[in-house]
């Protein structure tokens, strides 16, 4: 891991537009990634997790949702969200890649994996036939897909779902992005491939260098694979920090809840915890700090202000007027 | 349009290996080795008149009998299969390709493209589809290729719809997101990632539309307009025929079994590929 930022994003802002009101769906994210970085994003169904990703690459799913501010800067200077088409395609692929939750149907059904993958390097690298079929032999073999001479002429549908995801990993490596936002890759699979997949992001990150953006809501997987965690609540980022840091002492309560509500984190009550309540809506964002209604500790402050993310400790930055644990180590 | 798929061929239990495709590609199969050989199967000349043997019924020398000219039905059926089944060809490749670029034109880019093509084939649709294409080849002269550029003017429309309402669905499908993702543009999402998959329904669609076009063509020359006599097409010999319906039954029941069981062919085929692709209707 290097210093120099790889990508910056800074206060990014998503409104959904529709029958003449705008509601802000992703409200002033802001984070960092530095190479060979690998950052969770974690948050609940409709936090807006996979929105700002999806924003960050230009890639929203609807013309109603619409930018309405920050920036994503790149290493080279330049600003994702103000390049024009052309370079935007030049972006995308090449410096920032992305795989999905659902392989099976972000894979393209009537062409063969081996050709979606050679398609991929040829796109973006003036190569021959021959030289990016033998490019793309390499690159399955480096996700792990046994036998891929006879692999590669297969279809979607004839891949295990394991195997369809390494598939999916190997198209997004195929141009060597410098990022790759993974959102929710493992998901939809068993605990096992879960694991082999895991275990072949870290390692395409000590080989290549690469950064990652893992996108989940599972804290034990952020816990066996990140570096980083960013704590989304309600489009706005509510905890960012390390990730030790973040998991052993989370300062907002959402984070607290979050990490209570891990089978086994509070050992033999035989009772999962949860957190009351419902996430609102977007229509009808609570004012001040939008966790409020559901938080334990909130007054009077916490319903009329809402609280800017600031540093409670060296890089750990939480949005909260009354940081768990703060009160408690000042008194002592 | 849908009366010719009224009868599906998937409530019947098919026995064994013999499905609706195989046995749509074998009668097919067979009309095309019929047209392809015709001057070694057919035992006169399909134009030849011989005033000796004028209206005969059915023998072992004329085996389907023999017209008010005195010309051999089965060889005129033989020689006419070679006309109807570039027919079924022509009629249906133009409109195909028309219809399927504007489709995907339309559907993929929406907004002001896809009004006006909306609108274009709405105007299309307001004619009976008839009276278009007579109006058409009035302008343009009787002939077959009249009928191709009347059938293309007229037909791309089904095309071009279908292939819009595939693209509507497939430029927001995970697979056409994840290709953007990668920085392809939009020419190549569109054509060679969307479009392979679009195109399953038309080519399942065409085989139906095949069996229209062939008996529209029929139509057609049976009005005058199309294949011009003394050339053999089925649909001008049941025309030719229809004076003597009562009295030679034959010069008008064989070209029509001879339409029927080509139409069949093709029917079968579109609801076994139809299966066999996974297209829904």
């Amino acid at each position: 891991m290097t210093d120099a930022p790889i990508l910056t994003v800074n206060n990014l802002s998503v409104a959904y537009e529709g029958g003449g009101t705008s509601h802000t769906i992703i409200d002033g994210v802001s984070f960092t990634l530095r190479r060979g970085e690998i950052l969770g994003i974690v948050g609940e169904s409709g936090s807006g997790k996979s929105m700002t990703c999806r924003a960050l690459m230009r890639l929203l799913p609807s013309s109603r949702l619409r930018v309405t501010g920050g920036s994503v800067w790149l290493e080279d200077g330049r600003d994702v969200l103000s390049l024009s088409q052309g370079e935007l395609t030049q972006v995308r692929g090449r410096r920032i890649g992305m795989i999905f939750q659902n392989p099976a149907s972000h894979l393209d059904p009537v062409m063969s994996i081996g050709r979606q993958i050679a398609e991929s390097i040829r796109h973006h690298r003036k190569i021959g036939r021959k030289e990016a079929w033998a490019r793309m032999l390499d690159i399955l073999r480096q996700v792990g897909i046994p036998d891929p001479e006879s692999r590669a002429n297969a279809y979607t549908h004839e891949f295990s779902g394991g195997m369809r995801q390494r598939a999916m990993i190997a198209v997004a490596l195929a141009c060597d992005p410098d990022i790759l936002i993974a959102d929710e890759p493992t998901t939809a699979l068993d605990v096992t491939v879960q694991a082999q997949i895991l275990r072949l992001l870290q390692q395409l990150r000590d080989e290549r260098g690469l950064s990652i953006i893992f996108i989940t809501h599972d804290l034990g997987v952020v816990y066996q694979l990140c570096d980083t965690v960013a704590v989304m609540y309600a489009g706005r980022l509510c905890e960012y920090g390390a990730m030790h840091e973040v998991i052993h002492r989370p300062r907002h309560h959402y984070t607290a809840g979050l990490v209570a509500c891990q089978p086994g984190s509070e050992g033999g009550t035989g009772r999962v915890h949860t957190i009351p309540g419902q996430p609102p809506s977007p229509g009808d964002m609570p004012p001040g700090c939008r966790f409020h209604p559901r938080c334990g500790a909130a007054d009077a402050l916490c319903a009329a202000r809402q609280p800017p993310l600031r540093e409670t400790h060296e890089g750990h930055a939480c949005a909260c007027h009354h940081p768990v644990g703060i009160e408690a180590e000042a008194e002592a | 349009m849908s009366g010719t798929r009224a009868i599906s061929a998937r409530r019947i239990r098919w026995p064994g290996t013999v499905t609706p495709l195989v046995l749509g590609a074998a009668i097919l199969l067979t009309w095309l080795l019929i047209a392809l050989f015709a001057p070694l199967l057919a035992p006169y000349d399909p134009i030849y008149q011989d005033a000796a043997v004028r209206l005969q019924p059915p023998s072992w020398a004329h085996p389907l009998g023999t017209d008010n000219f005195g010309r051999d039905i089965l060889s005129r059926v033989i020689w006419a299969a070679r006309i109807d089944l570039q027919i079924a060809v022509f009629g249906v490749v133009f409109p195909f390709v028309i219809g399927t670029v504007a489709g995907s034109i339309s559907g993929f880019f929406g907004g002001w493209v896809d009004t006006i093509f909306m609108r274009v084939i709405d105007v299309v649709l307001a004619f009976p589809f008839l009276v278009l294409m007579l109006a058409i080849i009035t302008i343009t002269g009787p002939g077959l290729g009249s009928f191709y550029i009347a059938m293309a003017l007229v037909g791309w429309v089904s095309y071009a719809r279908l292939i819009r309402a595939q693209f509507l669905v497939l430029k927001n499908s995970d697979f056409a997101m994840a290709a953007v993702s990668l920085g392809y543009s939009n020419s190549r999402v569109m054509f060679r990632h969307i479009m392979p998959n679009a195109i399953l329904s038309s080519v399942v669609f065409s085989m139906s539309d095949a069996v229209l076009v062939l008996l529209n063509g029929a139509a057609i020359s049976y009005l005058g307009l199309g294949v011009q006599p003394p050339v053999a097409e089925w649909g001008i010999m049941i025309a030719e025929g229809q004076g003597f319906i009562t009295s030679a039954w034959w010069i008008t029941t064989f070209p029509g079994i001879a339409i029927v069981t080509l139409a069949m062919g093709f029917s079968l085929l579109a609801d076994g590929l139809g299966e066999a692709l996974g297209v829904r209707e």
